[in-house]
């Protein structure tokens, strides 16, 4: 096989046997071959949402193989959660799925709480749940726009980014940030929401079903969007179940599994909502359980509002919760908890747990360990995209290149998650 | 024909004619005068078509659009962009084919701007007056697949030889439909001259032969590569197709021979199907109406870019269509009922030639419909009959036709079950 070395002059077009290559490609690949061609997708490339590197060999347009190449975004967030107390750990969460942070401080946070042993009250917990599904609609509209230009319908992917827009302003108001928010804390959230939360979320739940049906509109029964999705990316239910594909992704292959149902947090047990479930397993039917999750999401956001308790937003545990500002002139005991926070931490209990809550990725797990000590021993997250990109090379056999793009788009990977 | 009439009916070249009178150098100077105009003009208007597009897609996409450089509308955001272009270092990359890589971005412009010398702006201004205009137009848009092989080959790089690929099944497919859909307005109009068919239409075609004018508009679309057809540069796949290796303005060129070729479909359009630079509402109503060169240029341009519009509109709307699904819509769609309608319109006119109008434009529009709805008709029972499979085997047919058959190499399918008789499934 000959194959061109790029930036060397003078004998840059090299025979190499495919066991060579294989060397130097370095995934293990099986090549069919040697007159297919190996085509290298990636880091660099428009639509592998970020620097995932597929190698793929194709047979004139049909992928024959594939492997992705993962780990170009390493950032050794878990090792460096290890040297930062359990509070100040929470902001690299953030940096992993940068599409949902508040998804990843929810999963983290609940650990923390889990393994302490303590809770956050109602108000907080009624917060959380409207801010983590907030991120499931502002996540899913990034996929959807992103998805929709993989297929070059560039309108959608603005009009998604349109209202994400929205999303991120209430963000920044409730927390300061709009994306890295570190808005949920150990026994609580950082602060009570102001008092223009309300108006603005209102105003966002009355336009935002009509914006969806827009989507829909220019989608949802087009017959180019429907050829581009409808039997491409297929995986059937039990394939799906022994890959460990979870969320929409899973959904979508016609198994009926959502955490929130399964093995519910917050406030998820008392709400009314229903898990989407589509049987085909295609591309198509993963997006139509994505749109029909945005609009459940609407629901349960519209079912909090409306129940919205008052009182604290943070747990009166002093060990854990910083003492509030006021306090401070006042009493000595808190003067001496705010020390000991802000110098030391609070201390959890030797031990492990583990967390899972569903992300608009799917399962996304935190397993936490500590040791006595104010940093945490091991920290590991079960990231859905992880998993679920290892379904990709199951997914996309004998297909086109041109569906592979719409295959990726349609699992709903975020690298950072990936390579953590 | 004096000066003074020639200047009122703005026949330029007929005036410096008569004022330069017949020497030997006249013809050359003038044929140099109207290259160097119409393909300025080309060159020009592409800087404005640009801008255009941008600023019509932004407000479909509830965005601003360029509104820095050049006033409040960003008029000369794209004049900052071809010169930020022409800065740029000229690159030929390490291993690519020099010829070939650098003749192309040329060959490509050339094609593109030769193209317009059949155009008719208005009734006296054109390049030449080709009596085999049509034909010549076809001709020369089809070299530029070969400008696109030579540019993805020549670029030693896989995702431009992909789109080289891409680019010659599409372009070569496509160009079926087109020129048989071209027959239908050239029966009509009797002749191939841009002019003459222009002149032919009292009514435009667009109106006698719609079926035959949306089968013309899908195949220019797919043509000039634009979407839902843009599958040879397609950015999300192949990253930018047979122009990826191109930096600057090698890259600028093939920009540029895109926009001026879209716009040369356009006006295509308008004068075959839409009369051009003929004002009809003014014909229907006053039968010694004739267009002036100064309102049939104007009347030529608004059609044109009316069409051009819905060529934008059509990208901001479309997603892009797949390559097997590209090939599958032209060849078991397209192409047989585009035969089908030829072979109507010419029996048809053969038999109504000599009635009036009147009875021509019914006798085709109705047949038009008839036709359009059969093909209609035929693809809804192929769809019905395949979710019909679907929900009596419950899988798609398109999964399910590799695992009856067996799975090594597709094209095998459809002599399998010739030769082996064995049952498929409800399948043409």
């Amino acid at each position: 096989m000959t194959i061109f070395i790029p930036g060397q002059q003078g004998d840059s077009v090299q025979e190499l046997t495919v066991e060579e290559l294989r060397n130097k490609i370095g995934t293990g690949m099986e090549i069919e071959s040697e007159d297919n061609m190996l085509l290298s997708m990636g880091p660099q490339h428009p639509s592998t949402h970020g620097v995932l590197r597929l190698l793929v060999e194709l047979d004139g347009e049909r992928v024959v193989n594939l492997a992705p190449d993962i780990g170009f975004l390493h950032t050794g967030i878990e090792k460096n959660m290890e040297a930062k107390t359990y509070t100040k750990a929470l902001v690299m969460t953030d940096r992993m799925d940068y599409l949902s942070p508040m998804s990843n401080n929810l999963g983290y946070i609940l650990a923390i709480e889990k393994l302490l042993g303590i809770e956050a009250p109602p108000r907080a917990q009624a917060i959380r749940t409207i801010l983590v599904e907030l991120a499931r609609i502002g996540s899913h509209l990034v996929w959807l726009g992103t998805h929709a230009l993989d297929l070059a319908a560039m309108t959608v992917f603005l009009y998604c980014f349109r209202e994400r827009e929205y999303i991120l302003d209430i963000f920044e108001m409730v927390s300061g940030q709009r994306m890295m928010v570190s808005y949920f804390r150990p026994g609580g959230v950082w602060r009570d929401v102001p008092a223009e939360f309300e108006p603005q979320m209102r105003k966002f739940l009355k336009f935002m079903p009509s914006r969806i049906a827009d989507y829909e509109g220019l989608l949802k029964k087009n017959p180019i969007f429907m050829k581009r999705t409808k039997e491409v990316g297929y995986i059937s239910g039990e394939d799906a179940i022994s890959w460990g594909l979870t969320g929409p992704s899973l959904r979508g292959s016609g198994v009926d599994w959502d955490i929130r149902k399964v093995y519910p947090y917050l406030l998820y047990d008392q709400l009314d909502f229903d898990v989407p479930v589509y049987n085909e397993g295609d591309v198509y039917a993963r997006y139509l359980c994505r749109m029909d999750e945005m609009r459940e999401s609407l629901r349960i956001i519209q079912q909090v509002m409306d129940n919205m308790p008052d009182g604290p937003v943070n747990s009166d545990d002093r060990k854990v919760v910083p003492p509030p500002r006021a306090e401070l002139g006042r009493s000595m005991e808190a003067v001496i908890h705010h020390f000991k926070l802000w110098t030391e931490g609070f201390k959890a209990p030797e031990g492990f747990v583990k967390v899972s809550i569903e992300s608009p990725r799917g399962e996304f797990m935190t397993y936490l360990r500590g040791d006595g000590g104010p940093k945490p021993a091991r920290v590991h997250f079960r990231t859905p995209s992880y998993v679920n990109l290892a379904a990709l090379p199951t997914m996309s056999k004998d297909l086109y290149v041109a569906d592979l793009v719409s295959i990726i788009g349609s699992i709903d990977i975020v690298l950072g998650e990936i390579d953590r | 024909m004096d000066l003074n009439t020639a200047l009122r009916e703005l026949r330029l070249l007929d005036y410096l004619r008569l004022l330069w009178g017949d020497a030997p150098w006249v013809e050359p100077v003038l044929d140099l005068i109207s290259i160097i105009t119409v393909s300025t003009f080309c060159l020009l208007i592409v800087i404005f078509l640009i801008w255009l597009e941008r600023k019509v897609i932004a407000r479909m996409q509830d965005r601003i659009g360029p509104n820095r450089v050049g006033g409040k509308f960003g008029l000369l955001q794209t004049v900052a962009d071809v010169l930020k272009l022409l800065t740029k270092e000229a690159i030929t990359p390490v291993g690519a084919d020099w010829v070939a890589y650098n003749l192309a971005p040329f060959l490509i412009v050339m094609t593109a701007l030769l193209m317009w010398a059949v155009m008719p702006f208005a009734p006296t201004w054109i390049g030449v007056d080709l009596n085999i205009a049509v034909f010549y137009v076809l001709s020369i848009s089809s070299v530029s697949v070969v400008c696109l092989l030579l540019a993805g080959w020549g670029s030693n790089n896989k995702y431009a030889l992909l789109g080289a690929f891409r680019a010659v099944a599409q372009l070569v497919s496509y160009e079926v439909p087109m020129v048989l859909s071209l027959i239908v307005p050239i029966i009509l109009a009797r002749s191939m001259s841009l002019i003459g068919i222009s002149e032919a239409q009292v009514l435009p075609f667009a109106l006698l032969v719609p079926v035959s004018a949306v089968i013309f508009y899908i195949s220019a679309l797919a043509e000039t590569g634009r979407t839902p057809f843009d599958l040879l540069e397609a950015e999300s796949e192949i990253v930018a197709g047979f122009h990826v290796e191109y930096g600057g303005m090698k890259f600028g060129m093939f920009f540029l021979a895109e926009f001026i070729s879209t716009l040369f479909m356009s006006s295509l359009f308008a004068t075959i199907y839409l009369g051009g630079y003929r004002f009809v509402l003014g014909e229907l109503f006053n039968p010694n109406y004739t267009t002036g060169n100064l309102a049939g240029i104007l009347i030529f341009f608004i059609k044109t870019f009316l069409v051009y519009f819905v060529f934008i509109w059509i990208r901001a709307t479309f997603p892009r269509i797949r390559i097997d699904q590209m090939l599958n819509f032209n060849w078991k769609f397209l192409v047989p009922w585009t035969l089908v309608l030829v072979l109507v319109v010419a029996l048809l006119d053969r038999l109504v030639a000599d009635s009036g109008w009147t009875v021509r434009t019914l006798a085709h529009l109705s047949s038009n419909i008839v036709i359009a709805l059969i093909a209609l008709g035929f693809a809804r029972r192929r769809a019905a009959r395949e979710k019909l499979f679907e929900e009596e085997f419950g899988v798609a047919e398109e999964i399910a036709r590799p695992m009856i058959l067996g799975s090594d190499g597709h094209d095998d399918h459809e002599h399998d079950h010739e030769t082996h008789g064995q049952p498929a499934p409800a399948h043409d």
